[in-house]
């Protein structure tokens, strides 16, 4: 290489502040102004430096770090409840520290605050800069251009008007001065590559955006997840109207939940595809669904509902996140009376061992008291290929081609009104314990088969059916975030790629005594000349120019060199003759 | 989609020719690289080393030519008599070999991915081994034009440790046979998102090992002055008998011998690590953007702080500040050097750790 990078000199070029941010930091006197104003601008300078913000980024990058390491509340509860759990007081401490919450604690918005203050802070005087460089003409030509790190003498036919007017011709795209110095000679001065600097104001704007859209979309926006079973008449679908008809509700720090664009659906079939090695290939939903002004005329769309493709209504996205299976019960109870259950299961493994709980709570025939001693709760696992090994069941297949239940039933209060939650997946167990829920019989059953309690209550095992999770997400703000996610890749790009650099060009009346003159004059000159300074040896004529050629890269980017080349090749360097 | 698995084994075979490629590679680089003990430090070195004696504490570094003598155009040069024709020709012979074969093994790496997607009728990324089999092709390609521009042999060495590492971890414990997706995988992000990913990680590994690079020839540098230092010493005029203008004499001291100064100069290994990091950036950063598109669609949000999404967060963030530090005085250098090699720890932490031992969204990479 033959050239040296301007920026990585430590002095002496005229090189601007560059990438750096901010400059030295010029001493500030006390006295004149009131110590506390010195402070605070004092301040202002250090938090909006680049070595602050070098620290704050640190700090960013750092500060993620528990947010992946440690189970979190938002993304995983009972992970992040039971880690708490397993390192006693450790964990106790570290959740009141937020380390299970990182990036809704205060240190964290307290850095990125800080961060963006920096950014703005360091921002504002870069763009009014800026357009003060913009509307400035390109700078005067300096005395002594052999001292840039690009530099060329050529000798050139023509008189210097023509010779200014051939580069100018060329440099088109470049901003340009012509100036007449003092000496009579001619100069050019050109730059270009403000690109750069637009690009890097537009990244470092465009994350600024990109916080305000991340911002407003977790103000203004909800999420919403269900389960739903499929094909399951009335009750396969749901009207998002209200946040209740949501398992799961969470909104944004402004959503209350009254003003939902309200939307239905329903969910006609869901299916699954396996390999044989049980791999799942895909999972469809068929669904029907009705908004706006669907909603007064009672009309559907129909449409598939797919991993990896939500349904788009309104500003707002359904999505199929998963699926189960939900095993259907039927109880005989001794009066003769039926009723029918079901309720989703909880997968365990990869080919669907689910577990979960069916609870009859409302059994027919019973008044009062006796209602509560007659509540029915059958604990267990479904099987969708049911193995029974060792007197234990799994599955062997995720599809349902063998299904089979292994239950155990109890009877008495499930505890429904002592006011304390239940997961559906299971039984309270302090009503096992303290003898108000009795364990009654256990047994194995295929579909169709059925069981006796001892107070002559059957229990069939009808069927199944299979339940989707769906989710409703809305964040009104997301297609802002992808406009300053793209208008940051371009200012990154165009800030990394193009280069700042000057050029200048001095076009005087060739010396027709000096006949080697000048390429002895710079020792340290790089050796990219040494061909031109073989042009310089030529015999000078009275029609010819000598035009001195420098050239500056103001970025970090080396690579100028070939550019300068093409630059000076613009003069028309005259041809040994 | 039906995968085929005889084509599935080709490719195999393919990619197992690459890493033994890759192994030859290293042996014979490395080979090239130990041969240089106790060769002369270079002309770059010589520079690089006067530029830090006359500014210390900073590394601030140029490229400067020197006259190929070293006569008397200036002292810089002294320590280069002879010029580096004075290295045993049997490294030159091993670098040689290493380069051809490492071109082989990159030739054969290309065919192993290519038939594995036809195999598998999709985009030959879906898994870790075939990811991970993508990075070391980036990185391979990387190097070879990196080589290309610089003729730098040392940087083979260091590259290839860790892709033939990667590529042997990938070839045994991450090895999975051709097969199907699972529907979460069936998305047209999936090629877009994985081969940004692949790609850049490929490049900044290189950039990675040019920074680990320039980290060790700085140290060296450092002790070479400490004994120019200790050699000009009035206590030591024995030592420096004929060198009472303060020349270095290391002709016979320890640094001087040291495979080290074999390496590229700083400046080079610097602008080897910021020209990869800068045409791998932007790359990583869509990467981590159509990530976002695609977590749009598939999971409900297209920001989740998910553990996945948050390291590939660490590691922008780390690239972020090695641009600026790069660009600040007082961070230059060594200290810039060693936040690239941070944002490639973090970057492999992600590919690695957060797949196998966190579990998160992406914990389906073909593991379990």
């Amino acid at each position: 290489m033959v050239t040296r990078d301007a920026t990585h000199l430590s002095g002496g070029l005229p090189a601007d502040g560059g990438d750096s941010g901010s400059a030295v930091e010029p001493q500030f006197r006390q006295g004149r102004l009131g110590g506390a104003v010195a402070f605070l601008r004092n301040t202002w300078r250090q938090l909006t430096s680049m070595r602050t913000a070098l620290v704050l980024l640190f700090l960013l990058a750092l500060a993620s770090l528990p947010g992946a390491l440690l189970p979190q509340w938002s993304l995983n509860t009972s992970k992040t409840a039971q880690y708490i759990l397993d390192h006693g007081s450790w964990g106790l401490l570290l959740n009141r520290l937020g380390f299970f919450e990182v990036f809704g604690s205060p240190w964290y918005a307290a850095i990125y605050l800080l961060l963006f203050t920096s950014l703005v802070g360091c921002l504002l005087p870069r763009t009014w800069d800026f357009v003060g460089q913009i509307r400035m003409k390109p700078v005067n030509t300096p005395r002594n251009l052999a001292r840039l790190p690009h530099h060329a003498s050529v000798r050139s036919v023509g008189s210097p008007d023509e010779v200014a007017d051939r580069i100018t011709t060329g440099l088109r795209g470049w901003r340009l001065e012509h100036r007449v110095e003092s000496s009579g000679a001619l100069t050019i001065s050109a730059e270009k590559g403000f690109l750069r600097e637009v690009g890097n104001l537009v990244f470092h704007f465009s994350l600024l955006g990109l916080l305000v859209a991340i911002a407003v979309g977790k103000l203004f926006g909800f999420e919403g997840s269900l389960i739903v079973n499929a094909g399951d008449g009335s009750s396969s679908g749901f009207c998002s109207v209200s946040p209740v008809v949501y398992d799961n509700f969470r909104p944004g720090l402004l959503v209350d939940g009254t003003d939902l664009r309200p939307f239905c659906v329903d969910i006609d079939s869901f299916k699954a595809s396996y390999t044989a090695a049980g791999q799942a290939s895909s999972f469809v939903s068929a669904i029907r669904y009705q908004a706006g002004a669907q909603l007064n005329t009672d009309t559907w769309s129909s449409t598939n509902l797919e991993v990896n493709d939500p349904l788009r209504i309104q500003g707002q996205r359904l999505y199929l996140l998963g699926h189960g299976y939900s095993p259907v019960f039927t109880v005989t109870y001794p009066g003769g009376k039926t009723q029918t259950g079901t309720a989703p299961f909880q997968p365990q493994d990869a080919n669907f061992t689910s577990q979960g709980t069916v609870k009859f709570t409302d059994p027919p025939g019973y008044v009062g008291e006796q209602v509560r001693a007659h509540q029915l709760a059958i604990v267990g696992l479904f099987a969708p290929s049911a193995l029974i090994h060792g007197g234990i069941m799994t599955s062997t297949f995720p599809a349902a081609e063998t299904p089979g239940v292994a239950i155990q039933v109890y009877r008495g209060d499930l505890g429904m009104e002592t006011g304390k939650a239940q997961s559906i997946f299971d039984i309270d167990t302090d009503q096992v314990a303290n003898g108000k829920l009795l364990k009654l019989n256990r047994a194995n059953l295929a579909p169709g088969e059925s069981m006796k309690l001892d107070d002559g209550t059957k229990i069939t095992f009808t069927g199944y059916k299979e339940w989707v999770s769906l989710q409703t997400s809305y964040d009104p703000a997301q297609g802002w975030a992808l406009v300053f996610a793209v208008s940051l890749l371009v200012g990154l790009m165009s800030s990394l790629i193009i280069k700042r650099r000057r050029v200048w060009f001095r076009i005087g009346i060739a010396d027709s005594g000096a006949r080697t003159a000048e390429p002895a004059a710079e020792p340290a000159r790089p050796e990219g000349d040494s061909r031109v300074s073989g042009v310089a040896r030529t015999v000078a004529n009275e029609d010819h120019v000598v035009v001195e050629v420098g050239g500056l890269a103001r970025t970090d980017q080396a690579g100028y060199g070939d550019e300068f080349s093409k630059l000076v090749a613009l003069i028309g360097a005259s041809e040994p003759r | 989609m039906t995968v085929n698995d005889q084509l599935g084994n080709v490719s195999y075979l393919g990619f197992q020719a690459a890493l033994a490629g890759y192994i030859a590679a290293l042996v014979c680089f490395g080979i090239e690289f130990a041969s240089s003990r106790g060769s002369i430090p270079t002309a770059a070195e010589a520079v690089s080393l006067q530029l830090r004696a006359a500014s210390r504490g900073r590394t601030d570094v140029i490229d400067r030519k020197i006259s190929a003598a070293g006569e008397d155009d200036s002292r810089i040069g002294q320590i280069v008599q002879p010029q580096r024709t004075a290295r045993p020709p049997m490294g030159t012979l091993f670098g040689r070999a290493g380069l051809i074969v490492v071109t082989i093994g990159f030739g054969a790496q290309v065919f192993s991915i290519v038939t594995r997607g036809i195999a598998a009728g999709r985009a030959p990324w879906g898994n870790m081994y075939e990811f991970t089999s993508m990075i070391c092709a980036a990185a391979v390609a990387g190097f070879l034009i990196v080589f290309y521009r610089t003729r730098s042999h040392s940087l083979g060495f260091f590259v290839m440790i860790p892709i033939v590492i990667l590529m042997f971890v990938g070839g045994t414990k991450l090895y999975v046979q051709v097969e199907s997706l699972v529907p979460a995988l069936h998305s047209y992000w999936l090629l877009i998102h994985v081969l940004a990913v692949s790609l850049s990680t490929g490049v900044l590994m290189v950039a990675g090992v040019a920074s680990v690079m320039y980290l060790l020839r700085s140290r060296y540098e450092r002790r070479l002055l400490a004994e120019q230092a200790w050699a000009v010493e009035p206590g030591h005029q024995l030592v420096a008998a004929d060198n009472a203008d303060g020349e270095f004499a290391g002709q016979a001291s320890g640094a001087t011998t040291s495979r080290l100064a074999s390496l590229p100069s700083l400046a080079a290994l610097d602008r080897v690590a910021y020209r990869a990091t800068i045409v791998a950036f932007p790359v990583y950063t869509f990467a981590v953007i159509a990530g976002a598109m695609w977590a749009e669609v598939a999971w409900g949000r297209y920001w989740g702080w998910d553990p996945k999404e948050t390291c590939a967060f660490v590691s922008w963030v780390f690239y972020a500040a090695y641009l600026h530090a790069r660009a600040t005085a007082g961070w230059r250098g060594t200290r810039a050097a060693w936040i690239s090699v941070l944002g490639f720890v973090s970057v492999l932490f992600n590919l690695f750790v957060i797949n196998i031992v966190v579990s998160g969204l992406h914990s389906y990479a073909g593991l379990n």
